[in-house]
Formats: C-alpha cells, structure tokens, sequence
C-alpha cells in the first residue's frame, strides 16, 4: 500500500472521526487554540514593536554622535551617584570642541526646556523649547518646510526668531501662514522665520513636531543662563565613526581640561545604544510570548494526547479489524497521527480566526499585521503540537494485537 | 498439496502464576476447496486455532505453513501482508464500521491492498452483487439487518479472493432462519471452489460442512469427513 493512498485514507477517517465528535473535537483544541493566538499576537506585537523601534532609531542617525555629561542608560544608583558630581557641559567648551574637531561636519549645542507659547487669543502649552546654533539643522537631520532655518549669525547675535515644529505651526495658525508672526516663548516675543518638516513621534512616547527651535543665545539669556549641553555631531563619513568618536573624546578631554590619568567626565553616545536597548526590550516580550505560548501549547497538547487515548480506546475494536484486513502498523499509526494534526490544524484555524480580528484591534496602537509568514508559523505549530502529542497514543494502537482488539466489546 | 498444514500447533496463554492451555498439540492439514466446521464445547479453542489459521495470533510451539509458506516465522508486517491475500474474515459480532457505507466497508481490504480508487469501487460493487445488496450499496450498517450486515461482512471477506474464508461462529447472532440463510451464501463459496473455515457449536450449521474437526480441551477430539449434503436449490 503506497504512502499516499495510505495519508489519504488517514485524512478521510480523521476528518470522519472529527466529525463524528464536533463538541469534544473543538473543545479539546481550546488550549491550542490559546497557544496560537497568542504566538500569532506576540509575532504581530513584536514585529510592529521593532518597525517603531527602527523608525525611531533611524532618526537619530547613523552617522550622529550625541555627547552629553552623563549616558543614555544608567545602569545603578551607584553609577547615578558618581555621575551626579561631573561638571555641566557649558556652550563655551562647545565651541572649544567645535575647533578642535576635524572629521566632523557639524557640532551643534542642545538646551531645552518646556513653555508654554501664545499667539494673539491662541496658546499652546508644554512645547518643547530647544536652544541650539545653525548647526542642528545639519545635525538634526529635518529639514524646514516653509521659510528658513536661522543664520549663524542670528544664532550668535541672538536675534528673537525662531523655527516653529509642524504641531506648533497648526495649534497657532489654524487658518493664516505663519512666516513673519510674532509669537510669545513664556513672555518673550518671537518672530518665525520657518517651520519644520513633519517628523511624527519618538518611540511613540513624545511628538518631535511640538517644539520650537530658537537660537542659543535666546535660550541661555530668556531661560537659563547656566544650562548643562548636549552635543550633537555629525560626522564627516560613517566610515569613520569609531576614529571620529576618539578624536571627540580627546578634544572633550581637553576643552574640559581633565589631567591624563582622569577618567572621562562626559559620555558620547550614539543611535547603537539605543538600538541595542530596544533589543533587549523586544527580546523580553519574545520571551514572555513565548513562554505563555509554550505553556499554553504544553497544556493543549496534553489535552490533545488525552482525547486522543481515549479516541484509541473507543476504536478498539476498528483497529482490530483494520489490522485483521491488512492493515500494518505503519497505517495504523499514520492514521491516527493524522487525526490528530487535523485536530491541532482545526485549532489553529480557529486561532487564526480569532487572532485576525485581534490583531486589526490591535492595528489601532500600533504598526500590527497578521503576515503570511506568522499564519505559516501558526499553523506549522498546530502541526507539530499535533504529531507530537499524538504520536503516544498512535503508537499505542499500532501495537494493538489484533486478537485482542477484535475481543474488546 | 494441502493449502494448510499445522503441525503440533501448541497455543499456551499465561494468566499471573497459571499457565493455560488452549491449544496443545493440534496437528492439521486442509486442502484447497475444502469445506471444513470446527465444532467444540465452549473453551475448547477454537477461536484461538481460528486466530493461528488467520495469522491474527502466532503459536506458542509448532509450525504453520499456509500456501507453502512458514507462517510462523513471520513478523508482525508479514503477517498483516498474508492477512490481506490469503484470508478472508468473517465475524460473530458483523465488525462493520459504523460510520461507512456498506460499499466503503467492503472496499476496505482492497484499499490496504493498494488498490486504486476506480478498480476497488467496481470490485467492491461486484462482491455486494454476489451476496444480494445491489439495492443497499450506500447504506450505513445502521440502516441494515443483521443478516444484511453479516452478508456485507462476507461480500468484504471475499472482495480480495482469499484463499481462505474463516468464519467464527458467523451465525452466533442471527436468528435460526436468517442463520440459515447465510449459511447458503457459505455453501455457495464453498461450491464455487472457495476454502471455507467455520467455527460453531450448532450441529445444523456443522452439517452444511463436509468435514468436521471436533476440539476438547486444546485437542483434537474427532476429524470426519462425510459425503457433501446436496445444495438447496437456490
Ligand atoms: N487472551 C487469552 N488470555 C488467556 N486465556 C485465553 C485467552 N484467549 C483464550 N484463552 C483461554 O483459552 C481457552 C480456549 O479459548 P477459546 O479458543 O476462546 O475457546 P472457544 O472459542 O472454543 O470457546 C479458554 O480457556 C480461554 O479462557
Ligand atoms: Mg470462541
């Protein structure tokens, strides 16, 4: 007898057995069932969780290099002690840094504070109030969509203007342009010379379009007149990161006049830390996924292997039989694995009919899709969870000695 | 040459501490074409020399050679192959599966044969036809009387042309007359050159036999062949 006329006529008695119990059949695959969903919504989380990351991560650049007194992450409170006594960075060590780099193309100083802002009747509160030079546009790396970034000059001289994000843009100027509008950072007037290209939200946590960028020299003389700096670089060719990340360290070395010996009192950081970090998140929701998958699979597969005994057992007599007309236990064996494949595929395609509707629920929040991929991965787990579990059970009525299954009344 | 030959078969069973016999030296030969009835007291073993002749079971001691072959040396995937050529089983309690059509049940031996779907469909037909059912092809053994259902489990036992028909005690549970009336269909097989193998404990359907092999105690008591009563008209 040929393996597929035998795989066929396994299918056939399967999907008859199946039949004959609808009820116990479902019922049985609910563990399954929760196993695939939350595989199928796990796989739809993560993957919509790392396209944010990436898009985020992406922002800051490959090629930008971000100097700040202290790290991104802090790893204890010990650390955050020792750190908690390095110097501020001040705008005149900046501009130190500024000449001593050379494999750099832009080094733009960062401040920032949160104010509210008025225009006429209008008022938009808590916008993020960034003080920089001409150099973070290049930095930065956004572009201006309407009007101009600020001069050089306007960001040394300190002229009142200021480029305006795009939510900024909307909350104030529902209706009219608003090039050449004077606006009230606080209570300090400034006039708009541009707004920024749209550039939606990091990490989902904070909009990057609700900030005003106005020239350093505003920020320290209006908001704070000892703020610590952030730097941001942009280096020359990212070929050259690693070199251009050294070079910064000496030139921060020395424009903080720190003796050889000292440790560094300042942390360079870049878009790897981040990306890194954000591995490390998405690694733990895996875990956790499939951990919850992995039990509740666990549990569906022993159910699975119970109906699947107590299938064998009630078919006694049929085994018997189909042993006593030819049937080698081979064919016995693959019978009964197929039965409970077909079982297992039934859940999962119950799974994946609840798993749809949740993940366009979940569509809402974030970037999810149900990818043909993961219903392949879905429905290969069933599959396995079916001949896995069913395999005892198979082999138990393969063995069956036809004399005494025919017995069995 | 005889299609069977047992030589002194022993079947022993053990049960905890104690040791059964249910076979102790039985020593056979049957030639093609043969009509034979085993008869015996309950517990005499003839089952379980029923179960050794269909190479359901193998014995504890002796030889088996059926069609020339050694069946006792064989193993588990042998047996199952022999099964499905030479033996042809028909059952006290019918043993039809519940859920197939009489055609689908007929068909069965012929699907682990590996006969393809087209052939095994008309042999299948064509066995219903032998035993009367051309009327009753699709319906389930539910929707069938016991002598139905019993004709369905000969036409199933007959579909892959045997060697061998082994009947146990196929009209334990039929009534007097519808035992009878399957009783013809076994004489026919027999009379159409067929080897048939009856176990019962009726003299009425031993007599439809031409020989007759009497066990006691996992022995063989008496083996008498007689003239062939004359077929009923059909
Ligand atoms: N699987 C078994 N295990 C133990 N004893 C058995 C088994 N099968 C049959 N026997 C015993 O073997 C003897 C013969 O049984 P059997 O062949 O069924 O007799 P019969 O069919 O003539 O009534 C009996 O004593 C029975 O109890
Ligand atoms: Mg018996």
């Amino acid at each position: 007898m040929n393996l597929l006329l035998e795989l066929g006529e396994g299918l056939r008695i399967a999907l008859e057995a199946i039949r004959a119990n609808k009820l116990r059949s479902i019922l049985t695959t609910l563990g399954i069932i929760i196993g695939v969903v939350t595989v199928t919504l796990m796989g739809t989380a993560i993957d919509g969780l790392n396209r944010a990351f990436m898009e985020s991560v992406a922002k800051l650049g490959v090629d930008t290099l971000y100097i700040s007194r202290t790290g991104w992450f802090v790893e204890s409170y010990e650390q955050w002690m020792s750190l908690r006594n390095r110097r501020p960075i001040t705008l005149r060590q900046v501009l130190g840094l500024e000449e001593e780099a050379t494999l750099v193309t832009a080094v733009a100083p960062i401040v920032e504070t949160m104010q509210s802002v008025k225009y006429r009747d209008r008022e938009a509160q808590s916008v993020r109030i960034i003080g920089t030079t001409e150099q973070a546009v290049l930095t930065g790396g956004t572009g201006v969509a309407r009007g101009r970034y600020f001069t050089a000059e306007e960001s040394d001289g300190g002229r009142p203007v200021c480029v305006i994000g795009s939510d900024v843009a909307t909350n104030l100027f529902p209706h009219t342009p608003p090039m050449g509008n004077q606006i009230k950072i606080g209570f300090q007037p400034f006039e708009i010379v541009g707004v920024m290209e749209k550039q939606g939200s990091f990490l989902g946590a904070f909009s990057l379009d609700n900030q005003i960028t106005i020239p350093v020299r505003q920020f320290i003389s209006h908001f704070w007149h000892d703020p610590d700096f952030q730097i941001q670089v942009k280096v020359a060719n990212v070929a050259w990161l690693d070199e251009a990340k050294e070079e910064l360290r000496g030139a921060m070395r020395k424009v903080r006049r720190l003796e050889p010996g000292e440790p560094d009192d300042f942390d360079i950081n870049q878009q790897e830390q981040l990306a890194e970090r954000l591995a490390v998140v998405s690694r733990t929701i895996a875990a956790v996924g499939l951990f919850i998958t992995g039990l509740s699979l666990f549990v569906g597969g022993i159910g699975i292997m119970n109906i699947m005994f107590v299938s064998v057992t009630e078919r006694t007599q049929e085994i018997g039989l189909r042993k006593a007309l030819g049937a080698k236990r081979r064919t016995i064996l693959i019978q009964f694995l197929i039965e409970a494949a077909a079982i297992c595929i039934l859940g999962g395609l119950l799974a994946l009919a609840i798993a749809w509707p949740l993940t366009l629920a979940l569509a809402q929040f974030m970037p999810a899709r149900l990818s043909l991929p993961l219903v392949g991965l879905a429905l290969l787990v069933s599959l396995l969870t079916g001949l896995i579990s069913g395999f005892l059970p198979a082999w138990r009525a393969a063995r069956m000695n036809p004399v005494d299954a025919l017995r069995n009344e | 040459m005889s299609l069977i030959r047992l030589q002194n078969i022993a079947r022993r069973y053990q049960m905890g501490a104690e040791i059964i016999h249910a076979l102790r030296s039985v020593s056979i030969e049957i030639r093609r074409g043969e009509y034979v009835a085993i008869m015996g007291p309950s517990g005499s073993g003839k089952s379980t020399l029923m179960n050794l002749l269909g190479c359901l079971d193998s014995p504890t001691e002796g030889d088996y050679e059926l069609n020339g072959e050694n069946v006792s040396e064989m193993d588990d995937n042998q047996l199952a192959d022999i099964r499905n050529r030479e033996i042809g089983f028909v059952f006290q309690t019918f043993n039809l599966l519940a859920r197939a059509t009489a055609l689908r049940n007929v068909e069965l031996p012929l699907i682990y044969a590996g006969v393809p779907a087209e052939e095994r469909r008309e042999r299948a037909r064509e066995a219903l036809q032998q035993v009367g059912l051309t009327d009753r092809v699709q319906h389930r053994p539910n929707e069938l009387s016991g002598g139905q259902r019993q004709r369905v489990a000969i036409a199933r036992a007959l579909v892959t042309r045997p060697s061998i028909i082994l009947a146990d005690e196929p009209t334990g549970n039929l009534d007097s007359r519808t035992g009878e009336e399957i009783m013809h269909f076994f004489d026919r097989l027999s009379g159409a050159g067929n080897t048939v193998l009856l176990v019962t404990h009726e003299e009425s359907i031993a007599d439809h036999a031409q020989r007759i092999i009497r066990l006691r105690d996992g022995e063989i008591a008496a083996d008498e062949s007689r003239a062939r009563v004359p077929e009923a008209p059909a």
